[in-house]
C-alpha cells in the first residue's frame, strides 16, 4: 500500500510528496475484479476453500480435469506413485516447447544442420534451449522407466488396466524412438553414427532386411526382392546409409509423426486411468 | 594405496566377474528383502558406491567416461533407480509383514478416504513440476550439451556406440547375432511387457507394494530390469572400448588391444571334437544338435518345470497362457544362459547356418 500521509518528517530517504495519493484498497479492487464480467468468464466459481469451489476448480479447468475431483488418499500419496508418470507428462510438454523453439533455428539439410547448432551454440547469449531439449529428452525416457517400474511394482498393471499397461509400453517405445530419431539431428559424428550402428539392426531383420535370415528366399527367379536397396533398412534411412535422405525422414519422424501418435496416446493414456478405475489402490 | 586397488579392480573386471557378482548381489537382496532394505545395510551400499564414484573420478580414464556429457544421465539413473528399488521393497517389506501379522496393508487403511485433487493432488503435481524444472535449467546450465566434429561418413568412430538407451542391445550383440539381439529380442521384450498383465492377472496383489505375494512376478520383472538392461548398459556404455573390447573402469582404451577369437559352434564341438567325423556337408544334419539342445531347451524346461516349481500351473493359468509364459521366461534367460556358454565353452553359436544368415 502507499503510504498515505506525505509529508510526515521522516529523516532521509523517504520522497516528500506535495499532495496525498488516493487510497488504494487492494482487497476491494480484488473482490469487484471477482465480480467482473471478465473474471467470471474464465473462471465460474469464487476461490475460495469450500469444497464446492475446490470441485468446481477441477471441473471447469480443461487441465485439471483430467483429473477426478477426488482421489484415493492412498494413490494421492507421493510415496506410492513417485509422480513419475505426471512428471513425465510435463517433460513431455518442455520437450515440445523447447523443440518448437529450436526449429525456428534449425533447418534438417546436409548443408545447414550442422552450422544451424553451431550457430545456436556460437550467436545465442546464454542459450540453453538445445541443452534444456537434449538434457530433457535424457530426463524423459528416465522418468518413463521409472514410471513403469512403479506401476509394476504396485502391481496396477493387473486387470481391468492392462489394456492401459500396453498404451503404456507403446508410449514407453515411443519415448525411445523419440529420443533416438532426435540423436541424429546435430548431424555430427556423435549424431551420425550412433544413428549408423543402431539402424545397422534393420540390415538383420528377418525376411525384411538384406542381411536378415530368410531373406534370400523371398526371390522371383533370379531376382533379389530383399536388398540393400529395398529392405526396412532402407525404407527407415530413405538410403543406403545414413545421409540426407535420413536426415529428413528423422526430423520429420522426431518433430511431426512420432509426437502425433504420441499426444493421441497419451490423451488413451489419460482417459484410460479414469476410465478403468483411477490410480489404482488394494482391493 | 590407490594404485593397487585400481589395479586390484582392473583385474577383478571382466564381463564373467561383474555379470556373476552383480546376479548374486540381487540374489542376496531378494533372498533377504527386510535386512537389505535396513536402513544401515542401504546406507552403507551408498557410501560404498559413493566412494567408488570418488576414487574413480580421481582417475582420468574413469573421469572422462563417466563425466561425457551423454553419459551422465546413465549415472544420474544408477543412483534414481537404485533408490527408487530401495524404497519400494522396503514398502513391500512393509506391506508383507503387516499381511503375515492380518494388519491392512500401508495403502488398505487409506484406500477407502478420498482427498480432494484441488489443492492436495494438484500441489504435489506443481511441486515436483517447480523441482524438475529448476533441476533441468541447472544441469543445461552447468553442462553443456554434445557436438563433435561434423558428421563424416568416411571417417568412423572407433568404438561407435548407439545412444546409451539402447547400449543393452549392443552389448548383447557380443552373444547374439544382430537378427537376434537387433531385432527378435527388442521385439519380444515389448511383447513380453505388454503380456504381462495377460499373464499374471490376480487383481488382488494390485494397487500396493507387495512382494512376498508375488515373488516370481517381481524377482523376474527386477532380473530383467536390472541385470539384463541396466547393467548391459553400464557394461555397453562404460567397459567396453575400442573393438567393442572389454576395459576395466581405470585401463586405457588401448586401440590396439588384441583379444583372441577361439570361438568354437556347437556343430564343431559334436562333429569334430566329439565324434570325430568331420562337419557333415548338408546344413541340416549338421546343425542338428543345436536344434536338438533348443527344442530339448523350450518344450523339456517348460515340462520339468510344470512337474516341480511350476506344479499345477498350467492348468491354474492355463495351457496357452502357460506355453506363452514359458516362450517368453525362457528367452528371457536364454540371454544369460549364452554368455555363460560363452565364457565356459568359448561357444559361438548353437546352431551357424551361415547360409541363410540364420546363427542362433
Amino acid at each position: 500500500m502507499v503510504d498515505p500521509t506525505p509529508g510526515t518528517p521522516e529523516p532521509g530517504k523517504k520522497l516528500k510528496l506535495p499532495f496525498a495519493l488516493p487510497k488504494i484498497n487492494w482487497d476491494e479492487m480484488g473482490k469487484s475484479f471477482q465480480r467482473s464480467q471478465i473474471y467470471k468468464s474464465m473462471f465460474r466459481h469464487g476461490y475460495s476453500t469450500d469444497e464446492r469451489d475446490r470441485a468446481l476448480t477441477v471441473l471447469t479447468n480443461v487441465f485439471f480435469h483430467l483429473h477426478p475431483i477426488k482421489v484415493r488418499k492412498s494413490g494421492a500419496r507421493f510415496g506410492f506413485t513417485w509422480c513419475a508418470g505426471g512428471l513425465s507428462f510435463f517433460v513431455f510438454l518442455t520437450l515440445v516447447v523447447s523443440g518448437i523453439l529450436l526449429m525456428f533455428y534449425y533447418r534438417p539439410t546436409v548443408e545447414y544442420a550442422y552450422n544451424d547448432i553451431v550457430a545456436l551454440r556460437e550467436h545465442v547469449p546464454f542459450g540453453i534451449m538445445r541443452e534444456l531439449h537434449r538434457w530433457g529428452a535424457h530426463a524423459m525416457i528416465i522418468t518413463v522407466w521409472l514410471h513403469m517400474f512403479r506401476v509394476f511394482m504396485t502391481g496396477s498393471y493387473k486387470p481391468p488396466r492392462e489394456f492401459n499397461w500396453v498404451i503404456g509400453v507403446v508410449l514407453l517405445v515411443l519415448t525411445m524412438l523419440l529420443s533416438f530419431t532426435g540423436y541424429l539431428l546435430p548431424w555430427d559424428q556423435l549424431a551420425m553414427w550412433a544413428i549408423t550402428v543402431g539402424s545397422n539392426m534393420a540390415r538383420a531383420t528377418p525376411f525384411l532386411g538384406h542381411e536378415g535370415p530368410g531373406a534370400s528366399l523371398l526371390s522371383l527367379g533370379d531376382i533379389q526382392l530383399i536388398h540393400s536397396g529395398s529392405d526396412v533398412r532402407f525404407a527407415l534411412l530413405g538410403g543406403r546409409f545414413v545421409g540426407a535422405g535420413a536426415l529428413l525422414r528423422f526430423y520429420i519422424l522426431h518433430c511431426v509423426a512420432i509426437p502425433t501418435v504420441a499426444v493421441i496416446l497419451m490423451a488413451v493414456h489419460f482417459w484410460r486411468i479414469r476410465k478403468d478405475g483411477g490410480i489404482s489402490g488394494p482391493l | 594405496m590407490i594404485e593397487t586397488f585400481k589395479a586390484a579392480v582392473d583385474n577383478f573386471s571382466s564381463p564373467v566377474t561383474i555379470f556373476t557378482s552383480a546376479a548374486a548381489l540381487f540374489g542376496l537382496v531378494l533372498a533377504f528383502p527386510r535386512q537389505a532394505t535396513n536402513k544401515w545395510v542401504a546406507g552403507t551400499g551408498l557410501l560404498l558406491i559413493l566412494g567408488f564414484f570418488g576414487i574413480g573420478l580421481t582417475d582420468a580414464n574413469f573421469k572422462k567416461i563417466v563425466t561425457a556429457p551423454d553419459n551422465v544421465p546413465i549415472v544420474a539413473m544408477i543412483f534414481i533407480f537404485g533408490y527408487f528399488t530401495w524404497f519400494a521393497l522396503r514398502k513391500a517389506v512393509e506391506n508383507d509383514r503387516r499381511i503375515e501379522r492380518g494388519e491392512p496393508t500401508v495403502e488398505q487403511t487409506e484406500t477407502n478416504e478420498k482427498v480432494l485433487v484441488f489443492p492436495y493432488l494438484i500441489f504435489i503435481e506443481f511441486v515436483v513440476a517447480l523441482f524438475y524444472a529448476i533441476g533441468l535449467v541447472l544441469w543445461s546450465l552447468l553442462l553443456k550439451a554434445p557436438l563433435e566434429e561434423p558428421a563424416n561418413p568416411t571417417i568412423s568412430p572407433n568404438p561407435s556406440k548407439a545412444p546409451w538407451y539402447f547400449l543393452g542391445l549392443q552389448e548383447m550383440l557380443v552373444y547374439f547375432d544382430p537378427w537376434i539381439a537387433g531385432v527378435l529380442l527388442p521385439t519380444l521384450i515389448i511383447l513380453g511387457l505388454c503380456a504381462i498383465p495377460y499373464l499374471d492377472k490376480d487383481p488382488k496383489a494390485s494397487g500396493f507394494y507387495s512382494f512376498k505375494g508375488r515373488r516370481f512376478a517381481v524377482t523376474t520383472f527386477l532380473f530383467g530390469f536390472w541385470i539384463l538392461w541396466i547393467l548391459l548398459i553400464v557394461v555397453g556404455t562404460f567397459l567396453r572400448g575400442p573393438n567393442w573390447n572389454f576395459f576395466g573402469p581405470f585401463e586405457t582404451w588401448d586401440v590396439h588391444k588384441v583379444v583372441p577369437l577361439l570361438n568354437v559352434n556347437l556343430s564343431e564341438y559334436f562333429w569334430i571334437k566329439g565324434l570325430g567325423w568331420g562337419l557333415p556337408k548338408f546344413w541340416l544334419v549338421r546343425e542338428l544338435p543345436g536344434f536338438a539342445v533348443l527344442a530339448a531347451y523350450y518344450t523339456g524346461v517348460p515340462w520339468l518345470l510344470s512337474k516341480t516349481v511350476f506344479k499345477g500351473l498350467p492348468t491354474r493359468m492355463d495351457a496357452v497362457r502357460y506355453s506363452i509364459l514359458m516362450i517368453l521366461f525362457l528367452t528371457m534367460l536364454a540371454l544369460p544362459l549364452k554368455m555363460y556358454l560363452r565364457w565356459a565353452f568359448n561357444l559361438k553359436y548353437l546352431v551357424a547356418i551361415p547360409e541363410f544368415f540364420f546363427n542362433i
